[in-house]
C-alpha cells in the first residue's frame, strides 16, 4: 500500500515539475513584460517633456518626437522669458526649503523625545491629541491662520510659511517618537553620569543613533515643503518672493503659452526633489512604508 | 518595521533615573518643556484656528472691517449656493473615479513588485517617481500632454487613427482628464502595499498550497486578509486627501471649463482669498471637515467588518 503510494506520488511529481518550470518562465515572462509596458508608460511623460523643453519655438507643434537641432538655450531663456527672475524664486524656495527641514527636525525631535522617554502628568492625554491633529483638515484652519499672519503683518513676507514648521509636525513626531522607543536606555544613562544635559542628550546622542528616521523626516519635509502650491499662494502676492512653484504657475497663465520655455522651467523646477530622490530613495520608501504603522 | 515591533515601552515603566520621586517632579517640567514647541504649535495654529473658524462661520467678514454677527446666514446661503453643489458633486465624482482607480493599479504593481525577481528596485524607482514631483510642475507637464492640437496623448491618438477629444478644455472630459493625471502620482500607495505584501509570511502560502488553493485562493483567502489594514489605511488617506486636493484642479483648470472641475478647495479657496469672505469660507470649511470626518468613521466603522487584524486575534489565542 504504501510503495503503491509512492510510486504514485514520484509519477504524478515528474511531469507536475516540468509544467511548473514552464509556468514559471511563462509568468516570469508576463510579469516582465506588464512591468515594462507599465513603466514606459510612467516615464514617457518625462521623456517627452525632456523632448519638447529642447525644441526650436517652430518645432513645438510639429508631430516628431526629437528636436532639431537641439536649442539648449531654452533652458537660460526659461529663467527669464515672462519678466520673472526664477533666480530670486530659487532662492526663496531654497530658503524657506531649507529652514522648514531644519525647523521640523529641531522641533519634531525634541517633542518625540519628551514624549518617548520622559514621565509626566498628562502625558497620555497630549498623546492622544497628537495623533487626533494628524486627522484634521488642513482648510480648517485656512482662513483663521491667513487672519492671524493678516493681523501680524506678516502677509507678503516669508513668515508665514518658515514659522510654522518650527512648531513640530504631528506625524514627524510620531515617527521619531516609534524610534526613539527603540533606543536602548543605557546609552542614555551613560551620557547622564558623564554629565550631559537633555538636550545633549537629544541632540549629541538619539539624533545620531536614529539619523535613518531623522533622514526620512528630512527628505519628506524638503519634497513637501518644495512641492506645496497652495500656502505661498495664498499668504505671497509679491512676486519677488515667490516660490518656484508659483513661478511655475504663473508661465502657465500667460495667455500665449511658450511649450518649450514651460517644460524646461518645469523639468529644472523639478531637479531638486529628483536629484534629492536619487540620492536618498531608501528614505523617501522608508519614510512612506512608515506611515502605514499606526 | 521590526525595529518597531520590538520597541519595549521603557518610558512608561522603568524609571529614567533610580532615584527618588524628587526627581519626577524635573521630569516633569522637561517633559512640558521638551514639547512645548508642539503644544504652542497645537494651540496657536490647530486648536485656535479651530474654535476661530467654527465661530468665523456665524460672521460676516473680510478681514479688514468690523466683524458683523450674521448667525445661521452663512450656512443658509450655501444651501442655496449652487457653486457649492456644483463643488461637491465635483469632488465626490473624482474621489468616486480616483480613490478606487489609484487603489486597484497600485495593488497590481504592487503584487509584481513584491515577487521575488530581478531589477524590482528599478521599476520601483520608476513607479514611485512622479509621485515626488506632485506639485504645479507635475500639473503644468500634463496640461502640456494633454493639449488637444500638439500633446502627446492626441498625438499619439492620433497615429491610432482616432481623433482625442478637448481633454481640460472640455467640459465634458476635463475632470476625466484629472483624474488620469492624478493616477499618474499614485506611487505612495504602491509603496505601502509593497511593504504590506512583503509582511506576509510566506509560510501561509505554503500553507494553503499544501491545501490546495490555486494562485487565486491564496490571493483571495491569503493576500486579501492579510493586507486588509493596509488597504483600509490606504483608503482613508487616499478619501481625506482627495477632498482636500487644490493644485491639480487649480493650476490644470482653475475649476474650469463651466465649473466641471471646480474642487471642493478651489471653491474654497477663491470664497476665501478672492472674494475675502472669511465668514462664508470658515462654514464651508467646517462642512468639508464634517464631511471628511463622516467618511473616515464610515469607513473605520466599516473597518471592522473587512479589515483583519493578526495581533488581535493571536492574543486572543494566547489567552
Amino acid at each position: 500500500m504504501r510503495g503503491l503510494f509512492d510510486k504514485h506520488v514520484a509519477a504524478e511529481a515528474i511531469p507536475l515539475k516540468g509544467t511548473r518550470a514552464w509556468r514559471k518562465i511563462g509568468g516570469l515572462f508576463l510579469i516582465y513584460t506588464a512591468l515594462a509596458a507599465g513603466s514606459l508608460l510612467y516615464i514617457l511623460p518625462l521623456v517627452w517633456m525632456f523632448l519638447t523643453s529642447l525644441k526650436p519655438s517652430y518645432q513645438v507643434s510639429s508631430p516628431d518626437w526629437f528636436p532639431d537641432p537641439f536649442e539648449w538655450s531654452n533652458y537660460p531663456r526659461s529663467f527669464t522669458y515672462t519678466g520673472l527672475d526664477f533666480g530670486k524664486l530659487y532662492l526663496n524656495s531654497f530658503v524657506i526649503t531649507i529652514l522648514n527641514v531644519v525647523g521640523t527636525m529641531v522641533s519634531s525631535t525634541l517633542v518625540a523625545y519628551g514624549f518617548a522617554r520622559l514621565r509626566a502628568p498628562g502625558k497620555n492625554l497630549l498623546f492622544i491629541i497628537l495623533l487626533t491633529t494628524m486627522m484634521i483638515p488642513f482648510p480648517v484652519t485656512m482662513v483663521p491662520t491667513f487672519a492671524l499672519f493678516n493681523f501680524l503683518g506678516w502677509l507678503d513676507t516669508l513668515l508665514p510659511v518658515i514659522v510654522p514648521a518650527f512648531f513640530g509636525n504631528a506625524f514627524n513626531i510620531f515617527l521619531l517618537r516609534q524610534f526613539l522607543m527603540t533606543v536602548p536606555i543605557e546609552f542614555e544613562e551613560a551620557a547622564r553620569i558623564d554629565g550631559a544635559n537633555t538636550p545633549q542628550i537629544i541632540f549629541r546622542i538619539m539624533m545620531p543613533l536614529i539619523l535613518p528616521a531623522e533622514a526620512a523626516v528630512a527628505v519628506l519635509t524638503f519634497q513637501n515643503t518644495w512641492n506645496d502650491y497652495l500656502t505661498p499662494q495664498i499668504y505671497i502676492r509679491d512676486q519677488s518672493l515667490y516660490t518656484v512653484a508659483q513661478g511655475i504657475r504663473f508661465l502657465r497663465g500667460s495667455i500665449n503659452p511658450q511649450w518649450e520655455l514651460m517644460m524646461a522651467a518645469a523639468l529644472l523646477a523639478m531637479l531638486p526633489v529628483v536629484i534629492l530622490y536619487l540620492l536618498a530613495q531608501r528614505f523617501f520608501i522608508e519614510g512612506i512604508t512608515l506611515t502605514g504603522i499606526k | 518595521m521590526k525595529r518597531i515591533k520590538s520597541a519595549r515601552p521603557l518610558a512608561t515603566n522603568e524609571p529614567i533615573w533610580n532615584k527618588r520621586a524628587a526627581f519626577n517632579h524635573r521630569e516633569a517640567i522637561a517633559f512640558y518643556l521638551c514639547i512645548s514647541p508642539w503644544l504652542i504649535g497645537f494651540f496657536v495654529f490647530v486648536a485656535g484656528p479651530m474654535l476661530a473658524s467654527f465661530l468665523l462661520s456665524f460672521v460676516s467678514w473680510d478681514y479688514f472691517t468690523p466683524i458683523k454677527w450674521v448667525g445661521t446666514r452663512n450656512y443658509e446661503r450655501i444651501r442655496e449656493d449652487e457653486a457649492f453643489w456644483t463643488a461637491l458633486r465635483v469632488t465626490f465624482t473624482f474621489a468616486a473615479l480616483y480613490v478606487p482607480l489609484s487603489q486597484i493599479i497600485s495593488l497590481a504593481v504592487a503584487l509584481m513588485l513584491a515577487q521575488k525577481i530581478k531589477g524590482v528596485s528599478f521599476f520601483r524607482t520608476i513607479f514611485y517617481l512622479p509621485a515626488i514631483l506632485s506639485g504645479t510642475a507635475y500639473v503644468v507637464l500634463w496640461v502640456w500632454l494633454f493639449e488637444p492640437d500638439k500633446g502627446l496623448i492626441n498625438n499619439l491618438l492620433d497615429r491610432l487613427g482616432i481623433k482625442g477629444p478637448r481633454w481640460l478644455s472640455d467640459p465634458n472630459t476635463a475632470l476625466y482628464a484629472l483624474v488620469i493625471m492624478s493616477l499618474w502620482g499614485l506611487g505612495s500607495s504602491l509603496i505601502t502595499y509593497i511593504a504590506g505584501l512583503k509582511g506576509i509570511p510566506e509560510q501561509l502560502y505554503e500553507a494553503a498550497e499544501l491545501d490546495g488553493a490555486g494562485k487565486f485562493g491564496r490571493f483571495r483567502y491569503i493576500t486579501i486578509p492579510m493586507l486588509s489594514p493596509t488597504i483600509f489605511f490606504n483608503l482613508v488617506l487616499a478619501l481625506i486627501q482627495t477632498f482636500q486636493s487644490y493644485t491639480t484642479a487649480a493650476v490644470a483648470t482653475g475649476g474650469g471649463p463651466l465649473d466641471s472641475t471646480l474642487f471642493y478647495l478651489v471653491y474654497l479657496y477663491r470664497r476665501a482669498f478672492v472674494n475675502q469672505e472669511a465668514g462664508y469660507a470658515a462654514a464651508l470649511a467646517w462642512i468639508l471637515f464634517i464631511i471628511i470626518l463622516l467618511f473616515t468613521l464610515l469607513v473605520v466603522r466599516s473597518s471592522s467588518a473587512w479589515v483583519y487584524y493578526e495581533n488581535e486575534t493571536g492574543k486572543e489565542r494566547r489567552k
